[in-house]
């Protein structure tokens, strides 16, 4: 069995980074691995729906926005619940949800955010189109402005701040572990397989037998729960939540990883995700003054510019993304050959 | 007894009658052809059967059991089986894949089974691919397994087609012009396999098809329909000599 004992190795690999990075790394540099860590595990449930079952649905920003308001009056405390609502006084049911527990809190986000995601699959997915991109887009700006009215619930524009930081990279490191061996295991399924199909030939795939209602359900059920793990993540690791971080940009910032990545492609999402978080980062220097000699004002807003051109580039030479709709190993196998 | 049986069968699309009161029956284990003329209703008869459209009147008996109107996804479970006119296999994905979509429905384990990789995975993947493998080996194409399904030749996407239809494991297979585009060695060649496979696997076949030499090879019945209306019904060599079938091909001499 090569897979097994290469499986392992790479898990193990996995496992000694996560458990490690936090010696090696700065606070600076641990909070930038975590960013990305939380992007990753967003990307990756993005590519399920979008890439793999090829679903065009721009909805990310809704569900990580449910996850993060869920696990955030979750974890805040009653008192502090009290103390925070200066608009209106929160509502009893906010009073009432109260966990100690990160993982529970997590959970929680999760699963509303996989129930609303099988409300929306009823209406959607019997009709076939770009009904999906449609609706998710809408259902993103439905939830923003949910927030944003129903103060007794959220706080409204104020946000929620404060949610108890107990977090660290054992959290993000392991739950992206998870992410990306689940989604590896669905592929490698005949669910993935299915998934695949719709993708293809949605005619082709239901004279195959296949309930394609049900696989597109599944694929973006799967997607929100993930989606809701992670908006919780990004709550705890900000500490601060306003609905204006949950806005269409943070979808588009999804799908420019995904896109780069390859559509399909779990690993190309993970290299995707490091290469654009992290080139976001090291192009700071642009937006300072005195910069490639354009005089000593600063020019901010460069960096942006900087990268949308490099971005352009890429797709240019690499049409499908970085991978395709291949996996890393999937390039190893056909080398031997 | 009839294995299968189309009883007046109409079919409107608003004011077009693309099939009018259409009526025939197929019995088990033979290769049945339906021809006709472009826009005669060949395809819609196949889209009816298959559950794609609902006929306006009339029904069709599997097996004396009324399967009209059944989903197209469940009708796979009723044993019926189809390929496509222009061929449709998945692009993205291996040969090996795509005849492992056929087998999806016997391959029994739950979402949760696969994420997890609980022990029925694994045994069930085994059992299918073991099957899929099996089923290439029949068609020839075990070589092509790990190649892109659209990277291939045309002459073998077709089998490759009709081998994926067959993992569903049906009893009825419908086959959309098979020899479309073909050369004549391809068509030999797939006029073989056909034999092969209806009686390895017991199968009743309906096939659409143009070139009448390979209709002629298959076929031990047929029925012709011009304008949504059966014209003739019976063996390929009374048909490729009665009037009204050449008329319907050719056009009508006798106001010429």
């Amino acid at each position: 069995m090569g897979s097994l004992v290469r499986n392992s190795i790479f898990i193990a690999v996995a496992v000694a980074f996560i458990y490690f990075a936090g010696d090696v790394f700065g606070s600076y540099k641990m909070f930038l691995i975590n960013t990305i860590g939380i992007y990753a595990i967003l990307a990756l449930s993005y590519n399920l729906i979008n890439g793999v079952t090829g679903q065009f649905s721009l909805e990310p920003n809704g569900f990580v926005a449910i996850g993060a308001y869920f696990t955030a009056i979750l974890l805040l405390s009653t008192e502090s619940k009290i103390d925070m609502y200066a608009l209106v006084d929160p509502s009893p049911i906010v009073l009432s949800m109260h966990t100690g527990s990160l993982a529970i809190a997590l959970l929680v986000g999760g699963v509303a955010a996989t129930i609303i995601a099988l409300l929306l699959s009823l209406p959607v997915f019997r009709v076939r189109g770009d009904y999906l991109a449609i609706v998710t887009l809408g259902f993103g700006f439905i939830i923003r402005i949910f927030a944003i009215n129903n103060p007794e619930f959220t706080n409204g524009a104020m946000g929620l701040n404060d949610i108890s930081s107990s977090i660290n990279f054992y959290w993000v490191g392991g739950i992206l572990l998870i992410t990306f061996i689940v989604m590896l295991n669905i592929i490698y399924s005949k669910y993935g397989r299915a998934m695949k199909s719709v993708r293809d030939d949605e005619d082709a795939a239901t004279a195959m037998g296949i309930n394609t209602f049900k696989i597109k359900t599944l694929a973006f059920m799967t997607s929100a729960f993930f989606e809701g793990i992670g908006g919780g993540l990004l709550a705890v690791l900000i500490t601060t939540i306003t609905p204006d971080q949950f806005s269409f940009l943070l979808t588009f910032q999804l799908l420019i990883i995904v896109v780069l990545g390859g559509l399909g492609s779990m690993s190309g999402t993970l290299i995707a995700t490091i290469l654009v978080m992290v080139g976001m980062e090291a192009l700071r220097f642009l937006d300072e003054p005195n910069i490639l000699g354009l005089g000593n004002e600063a020019h901010p807003g460069l960096r942006m510019v900087i990268f949308s051109v490099i971005l352009i580039v890429v797709m240019l030479f690499a049409r499908r993304g970085l991978l395709g709709d291949r996996e890393l190993l999937d390039f190893f196998k056909k080398s031997k050959k | 007894m009839s294995f299968l049986k189309i009883d007046g069968v109409t079919m409107q699309f608003g004011g077009v009658t693309a099939i009018d009161n259409l009526s025939f029956e197929v019995e088990k284990g033979m290769i049945y052809g339906l021809i006709g003329p472009n826009g005669a209703g060949k395809t819609t008869i196949f889209n009816i059967i298959t559950g794609n459209l609902y006929p306006t009147e009339g029904k069709i008996l599997l097996e004396s059991n009324n399967i009209t109107g059944t989903k197209p996804n469940k009708i796979v479970y009723k044993g019926v089986a189809r390929t496509f006119q222009n061929i449709r296999l998945f692009k993205s994905m291996s040969v090996l894949d795509n005849i492992l979509i056929g087998f999806d429905a016997q391959a029994k384990y739950s979402y949760l089974e696969a994420i997890f990789r609980l022990p029925r995975y694994f045994k069930q993947e085994k059992f299918i691919d073991k099957k899929a493998k099996e089923l290439l080996e029949i068609f020839g194409l075990t070589e092509f397994a790990d190649s892109k399904a659209t990277d291939l030749s045309y002459g073998v996407q077709r089998k490759v087609e009709i081998a994926r239809a067959l993992a569903t494991n049906p009893t009825l297979l419908l086959l959309d012009e098979p020899a479309a585009g073909m050369n004549s060695n391809e068509t030999s060649d797939l006029a073989d396999i056909i034999f092969k496979i209806k009686d390895k696997f017991n199968l009743t076949v309906l096939l659409i098809e143009h070139d009448m030499k390979f209709v002629n090879k298959m076929c031990d019945k047929l029925t012709v329909l011009d304008y949504g209306e059966k014209i003739f019904e019976g063996k390929p060599a009374d048909a490729i000599v009665d009037k009204k079938v050449v008329s319907a091909y050719l056009g009508d001499f006798s106001h010429a």
